[in-house]
């Protein structure tokens, strides 16, 4: 293989796996933290990358768009909390994946109502929309390259909370022992709301930073579910850090899968994620 | 709720409900025969799910692998490599590949538990998705395949049936089922019955008295497995064709849904839960354009107040009552 194609290949996955990162990390911390299984998280995905485009017409400026978005999908994570999750805390893991699976029957209806079944996309920002040079005659879009930037920015971000915080230790210490938390004075419910709220905010985040380079379509969310189950599997649940690894590893076989084997590329994630099993049944970093 | 008939009401409403479904056929409504045939097609796919939800205590999300691959043998077989179309063989070798897949699948799966065998079985039937909308020697691709024919049946030159027609189809998936039910009915009396059921209970009670609780559960995911794969077999034998979307996890919740509809670890639950999946699809289609929303907005309110699945009604409206006159 060429060396500028690879590495362009290489960019790609890096890329993507970041981005893969922010969907499962929301996802992993959900199951680690309360206990959640949440099939709906897919739909944030969706509904961020749906918000990207519909916030696009009015304001025409892709920062704003991701402020009032994230702000947006945070409150309407809190407010899911509120109202449907925090009643699934103490129940059995099939009334979680129910409640999760109607709430995706109902993000889709609605998006299909508001928006429509069609398949759109978002411009790439002005000032972004430019070509790298990558060797002598190989380019680079400079967005991805951006994108790949601000996803490392917001992991830092993620892992300074969670390790070097008051609120970050309150988050580990629900994870491991929620009453004992609360009898030492902290509201744990506003703590699990919070978390809960982050996890939305990131998968919309995602969603909305790759709209410019991938459609926007129906469908999206379950695709983003699916793969995100299989970085948090690899991974292991309630791990941020297994998370980060696992999804490096599930982007580098996806694109080096459709470069080599392109018949077989959907599958070769799976096929990492069945290597994994069979060596460590509960996820390469079990937390 | 083990045998096939506890008690003389219960008796009754079997023979009724027995004697409606044989009777169905004769007014001669094509549709409605063909829907209910689709329905009781459906009920044997839901009672193999419960073999695992409700009597072994496995929550797969992946169960429409199974179903998929079952209707795929049959086109793969009959229409595109034009081996055999004949049903004597089709079906076996439908069940017979899916035992294999999901005995292959099940050593893999069955290593998790809990949360992770959700995820995993969801992912696993993702594979296979992608296999057949993928690969074009398995006839992959979006649109599926249209079968060629519905299957033959005939026995050397005899022909017992015909099921171009839509009563005869309708009979033969109907004793397809009763047999399923009464094998079912068995197999939970059998010493591999009570061990599944005891695996439900206490998992590693039983791995401590000395039962090789991965084997047993690697039993029943290979038998609800081969049973979903009849299931599938039918269905394309119905539809006339079949197509990846046969194994989406769309099926694969649709089919949870039904069993938890019609009552888990009820040997009834998978025929009641896809009755009434299907009534609950038919009314809120007509009624409503969005009518996911409204499917949704059910489940959500369904899981939030009456946990206990829809049977729990009556003790809620009972106490409910007991609560205002004392």
């Amino acid at each position: 293989m060429d060396p500028s194609l690879f590495l362009i290949q290489a960019l790609n996955a890096v890329q993507y796996g970041l981005l893969l990162f922010l969907v499962a990390s929301g996802l992993t911390l959900i199951f680690g933290v309360m206990g959640v299984i949440n099939i709906a998280h897919g739909s944030f995905y969706m509904m961020g990358a749906y918000l990207a485009f519909s916030l696009a017409a009015f304001t025409g400026n892709l920062l704003t768009t991701v402020v009032v978005g994230l702000v947006l999908t945070a409150l309407i994570g809190g407010l899911l909390e509120w109202a449907l999750f925090s009643h699934l805390y103490r129940r059995n893991h099939l009334q979680q994946v129910l409640l999760t699976y109607g709430l995706i029957l109902i993000f889709e209806s609605l998006r299909s109502s508001f928006i429509g079944d069609e398949v759109h996309s978002v411009p790439v920002p002005a000032w972004l929309d430019f070509s790298v040079p990558l060797g002598s005659v190989m380019t680079y879009p400079a967005y991805r390259l951006f994108m790949s930037a601000v996803c490392l920015l917001v992991a830092l971000g993620m892992y300074l909370l969670i390790h070097r915080t008051r609120l970050g230790s309150q988050i580990r210490a629900g994870a491991s022992n929620r009453d004992m938390v609360q009898v030492l004075g902290i509201n744990i419910d506003w703590v699990y709301r919070l978390v809960f709220a982050l996890g939305v905010a990131l998968a919309a985040f995602a969603g909305m930073i790759n709209s410019p380079v991938t459609a926007v379509a129906p469908g999206m969310g379950a695709q983003m579910l699916i793969v995100s189950f299989v970085v948090v599997i690899v991974g292991g649940i309630g791990s941020v850090w297994g998370a980060l690894v696992a999804s490096q590893l599930v982007a580098f076989a996806d694109t080096f899968g459709k470069v080599f084997v392109p018949d077989y590329a959907g599958m070769a994630i799976y096929l990492v994620m069945a290597i994994v099993l069979v060596w460590r049944p509960e996820g390469l970093f079990k937390s | 709720m083990k045998s096939l008939i506890t008690s003389r009401e219960r008796a009754a409403a079997i023979m009724v409900f027995l004697v409606a479904l044989a009777v169905f056929p004769q007014f001669d409504q094509e549709f409605y025969t063909e829907l209910v045939t689709r329905v009781m097609v459906l009920a044997i796919f839901a009672v193999s799910l419960d073999l695992l939800l409700g009597y072994t205590g496995l929550i797969s999300f992946g169960h429409a692998a199974w179903f998929g691959i079952g209707g795929y043998v049959l086109a793969l077989l009959g229409t595109k490599y034009q081996i055999t179309n004949n049903l004597w063989l089709t079906l076996p070798a439908a069940m017979a590949i899916t035992a294999v897949a999901s005995f292959i699948v099940g050593l893999f799966v069955l290593r998790t538990r809990g949360m992770f065998f959700i995820m995993v079985t969801l992912a696993f039937a993702q594979i296979f998705y992608f296999l057949f909308h993928d690969v074009k020697a398995l006839g992959g691709s979006s649109d599926g395949l249209n079968l060629r024919g519905k299957p033959t049946t005939e026995i050397n030159g005899w022909v017992p049936f015909e099921l171009t027609d839509t009563n005869t189809l309708y009979y033969f998936v109907m004793v397809l089922l009763v047999a399923v039910l009464l094998f079912m009915a068995l197999l939970l009396r059998s010493p591999l019955g009570r061990a599944l059921q005891g695996i439900r209970e206490n998992e590693h009670r039983m791995a401590a008295i000395g039962f090789p609780v991965l084997r047993y559960k690697l039993a029943a995911f290979t038998l609800a497995g081969s049973l979903a794969g009849m299931a599938g077999h039918l269905y394309a034998v119905l539809s006339g064709g079949v197509n990846p979307e046969l194994m989406s996890w769309h099926q694969s919740a649709d089919v949870l849904l039904m069993v938890i509809l019609g009552g888990m670890g009820q040997l009834w639950g998978g025929v009641i839960g896809a009755f009434s999946f299907v009534l609950l699809q038919e009314i809120l289609s007509v009624m409503f354009k969005q009518w996911h929303l409204w499917l949704g907005t059910v489940i959500v309110l369904l899981v939030l107040f009456l946990p206990d699945g829809m049977i729990s009604i009556f003790g809620r409206i009972k106490a409910l009552a007991r609560g205002r006159n004392p």
